[in-house]
């Protein structure tokens, strides 16, 4: 357990990120570090995109499954990692 | 009375002042009247002439005048029964004569007066058409009806007063009744309009009621899925599982208390909290972030190839990518590098101290090459590490070696951070560092095992059995050549120190040992006392000693002596002598050609060298830490990338990209496909060996 915090940690505190946020499987935040209405607001938005993200990947093979899915806007990338309960959504400033 | 006369003949005169048609006889009234007029003034005293004169005739002004003779004539008028306005030349056209004929006989009829009536006669068409419609059958039908209705019309009069006391029932009955007689009437006899009757009755209307009841609606709940192929394909494996869950659980019946502790360990988990199963995604979050951060180390990884190495003729270079640290290493230094035979980006570092006077604790961390920010797996330990192997097939499987003589195998599957396995002093533990260990291939028993040397010059092969490390001394490193006697009775120290070994790739029993004294001995697992061939190596320890990937008889050795020494296990001395300015920490073969290998140095550099190229310098020579202070210790070959690491005594490794010059194959002549594989490998090597040996037979 402690070494899930402390990476969650060490991704916090990585060089140009912005902020994370744990998401269940509802599309509910549970842990966050922006805040409230942006978290909500990503949580909600990136769920559906996940969720359709892997139902296309999947739909081409069941086998398959969806590993990351990343963004990359012109102001800086988010980046989703799907799990089966879980989602953690990063916004990474990469260029700086 | 004549006056009245007068009179009467003025008002006639006044009303047909116009008309001239009155016959003669009318005249002399006329006439009269006429001079009447004229002579108003006069009236009463001619009124007597005229009563006088009163037949006297007075001519019109147009009147014809006939002479007598023609007044005197006859006309005899016919009435005749012609129309006298019937044209009597009415001619019509003929066709067939193709002239126009008179008519022979014209119709004479002559219509005064016409009148259209409404009287039918009553067998005419127009007057049946009216009766069917006003329902009356035919005439002879009639006669019948009109007489059966009459039969009919007494009793139901009789009927009707009769039942006029009954109110509801007979009113309805007699209402039918009536109804028909009606009908009858109307077919027959129109209805008389005097005295007609029109009954009606109302019947019962029996009493409505409405009944409801309102139940309370079943439970609703909107319910959506999808039906994907995926999710369908999910549902089955998961079929699939529990089915196999099942079998298992009715072959695995005794396990009972197994299952109630693994039972309470789940409970515990879903209790706590949740943030244990973000671990994974939390993994894959953070290598894909530190991809971002090093992003463009990352390209170059895989895509940079040095353009410059055309230019440079046969010379190439190092570029770096990643640097790995630890914070909690950063006092120790790397005492051994190995990379995962599975996991080509994984890699294990050792770490400890060199220094024998700083002995402290040491770590074993492994890293990825997707996160070089923080290792995969880090275990801490008490002593300094010398060395470490993963072992080639199970690559969860880690030796270690420490410097106070204990070896331990780590199982990487498992979370805590112990050894599985660690030898201890009742268990045969080395009295001296231990230096290298190998895993070995698995012996009859299926059991793993590695072999460890040591400063106390013991060879021990270790066994893991079951829960234990069973140690067997293979070989005892003793003393080549006689040692002067010490004081009386003292029997000189006849051990040496072993620091480095390294089994043949082929062969399995061979391996060479490096010792303190410079000394390379060529053993085998057989021969437990004896060495099979001892070469003078060194001046100073034998820091590594490497057999070639490639070409069986070829092994290189390093020294703290600043030489690198190529040989061929078969001639007593070496075939390639390097000298390279700084004591070398290590040496190691490159796994793409025969020819290549590289060497680190205390200065911080960096020599690679291929021998198909340039035999005696090397074709790079790059300082790869920034302190020059740090010397470099250990070098290895990624199996598959074109990448070294290289760790330095501050606890760092350094990764870094060999440029193509350094990986140079031999040129494919035009249209000739070279074989690649080893053969090739080894013929190029041969090539070389031959070319210096045949030197050497020709002074032989």
């Amino acid at each position: 357990m402690a070494e899930v915090e402390e990476t969650l940690k060490r991704i916090q505190t990585h060089k140009g990120v912005i902020g994370t946020i744990v998401v269940n499987a509802e599309g509910i935040p549970i842990r966050t570090t922006l805040d409230n209405s942006t978290t909500v607001q990503y949580a909600g938005l990136l769920h559906q995109l996940t969720m359709k993200a892997r139902s296309t990947v999947r739909d081409i093979d069941p086998q398959n499954d969806l590993t990351f899915l990343r963004i990359r806007s012109k102001k800086h990338e988010i980046m989703v990692a799907p799990d089966k309960e879980y989602m953690l959504i990063v916004i990474q400033n990469p260029s700086e | 009375m004549p006056v009245t006369h007068k009179t009467l003949v003025k008002s006639k005169q006044g009303s047909n002042a116009q008309s001239q048609q009155k016959p003669l006889a009318a005249k002399t009234a006329k006439v009269v009247s006429k001079k009447k007029d004229e002579d108003d003034g006069t009236e009463i005293g001619e009124g007597g002439d005229e009563w006088m004169h009163g037949k006297t005739l007075i001519k019109p002004p147009d009147q014809l005048d006939l002479t007598e003779a023609e007044l005197k004539e006859e006309f005899t008028r016919i009435l005749t029964a012609n129309n006298p306005h019937a044209p009597q030349n009415i001619v019509r056209y003929s066709f067939k004569e193709r002239s126009y004929k008179p008519i022979s006989s014209v119709d004479q009829l002559a219509v005064h007066f016409f009148l259209e009536g409404n009287l039918l006669h009553r067998d005419s068409d127009e007057a049946r058409r009216q009766k069917a419609k006003q329902g009356l059958p035919d005439e002879k039908a009639t006669v019948v009806t009109e007489t059966e209705d009459e039969k009919l019309e007494t009793p139901l009069q009789a009927a009707g007063g009769e039942e006029a006391g009954d109110v509801e029932e007979g009113g309805g009955e007699d209402g039918a009744h009536s109804v028909d007689s009606k009908t009858g009437k109307k077919e027959q006899k129109l209805t008389n309009q005097f005295n007609f009757s029109e009954r009606a009755s109302q019947t019962l209307n029996n009493p409505l009621r409405e009944r409801g009841c309102q139940t309370e609606p079943p439970p609703r709940a909107s319910f959506s899925a999808t039906a994907n192929q995926w999710e369908i394909y999910d549902v089955y494996l998961e079929e699939m599982q529990k089915q196999e869950k099942n079998k298992e659980k009715a072959k695995a019946v005794p396990k009972k208390e197994d299952d109630k502790g693994k039972k309470k360990l789940t409970l515990v988990e879903t209790q706590s909290d949740d943030l244990t199963k973000v671990a994974k995604v939390a993994k894959i979050i953070e290598r894909m972030v530190n991809q971002n951060t090093f992003d463009d180390i990352a390209q170059d990884f895989r895509y940079f190839e040095d353009a410059s190495d055309e230019f440079r003729e046969q010379e190439g270079t190092l570029l770096p990518l990643w640097k790995f640290q630890y914070d909690q290493a950063k006092r120790l230094s790397v005492t051994a590098l190995c990379w995962n035979q599975s996991y080509k980006d994984l890699f294990a570092v050792g770490l400890g101290s060199y220094d024998f006077t700083k002995q402290g604790r040491g770590m074993l961390v492994f890293y990825s090459l997707k996160n070089s920010t923080y290792p995969e797996y880090n275990y801490p330990t008490t002593s300094g590490i010398l060395c470490l192997d993963i072992h080639p097939d199970r690559p969860y499987l880690v030796a270690v070696g420490f410097y106070d003589g204990c070896v331990a195998v780590y199982n990487l599957k498992e979370e805590r951070p112990e050894p599985v396995y660690k030898s201890s002093s009742k268990s045969g533990k080395h009295t001296d560092p231990v230096w290298q260990v190998r895993w070995q291939k698995d012996d009859m028993d299926n059991h793993q095992n590695f072999f460890s040397v040591s400063s106390d010059g013991r060879v021990v092969s270790w066994t893991l059995v079951k829960s234990e490390l069973v140690f067997t001394d293979i070989i005892k490193l003793s003393l080549v050549g006689a040692v002067s006697e010490g004081p009386e009775g003292v029997p000189p120290p006849t051990m040496a120190c072993g620091t480095s070994f390294d089994f043949h790739k082929q062969i399995n029993y061979l391996f060479l040992v490096g010792t303190e004294e410079g000394k390379i001995h060529k053993c085998s697992k057989a021969y437990s006392s004896q060495f099979l061939e001892t070469y003078d190596a060194h001046n100073m320890a034998v820091d590594a000693v490497k057999w070639n990937q490639f070409h069986p008889k070829v092994f290189i050795s390093c020294s703290s002596d600043w030489t690198v020494k190529i040989w061929d296990h078969t001639i007593r001395t070496p075939v390639f002598i390097f000298d390279l300015n700084a004591a070398v920490g290590d040496v190691a073969w490159s796994p793409y050609s025969s020819t290549v290998f590289a060497a680190v140095t205390a200065d911080g550099k960096v020599h690679v060298f291929d021998l198909g190229i340039n035999k005696y310098e090397a074709i790079c020579q790059q300082p790869v830490v920034a302190k020059k202070k740090t010397k470099l210790t250990h070098i290895e070959f990624n199996p598959v990338y074109p990448i070294i690491i290289v760790g330095d005594d501050r606890g760092y490794v350094t990764s870094l990209k060999l440029s193509p010059n350094l990986r140079s194959k031999p040129k494919e002549k035009k249209g000739q496909e070279l074989p690649r594989g080893p053969e090739v490998e080894i013929a190029k090597m041969e090539k070389l060996l031959s070319l210096l040996r045949e030197p050497e037979n020709s002074k032989a």
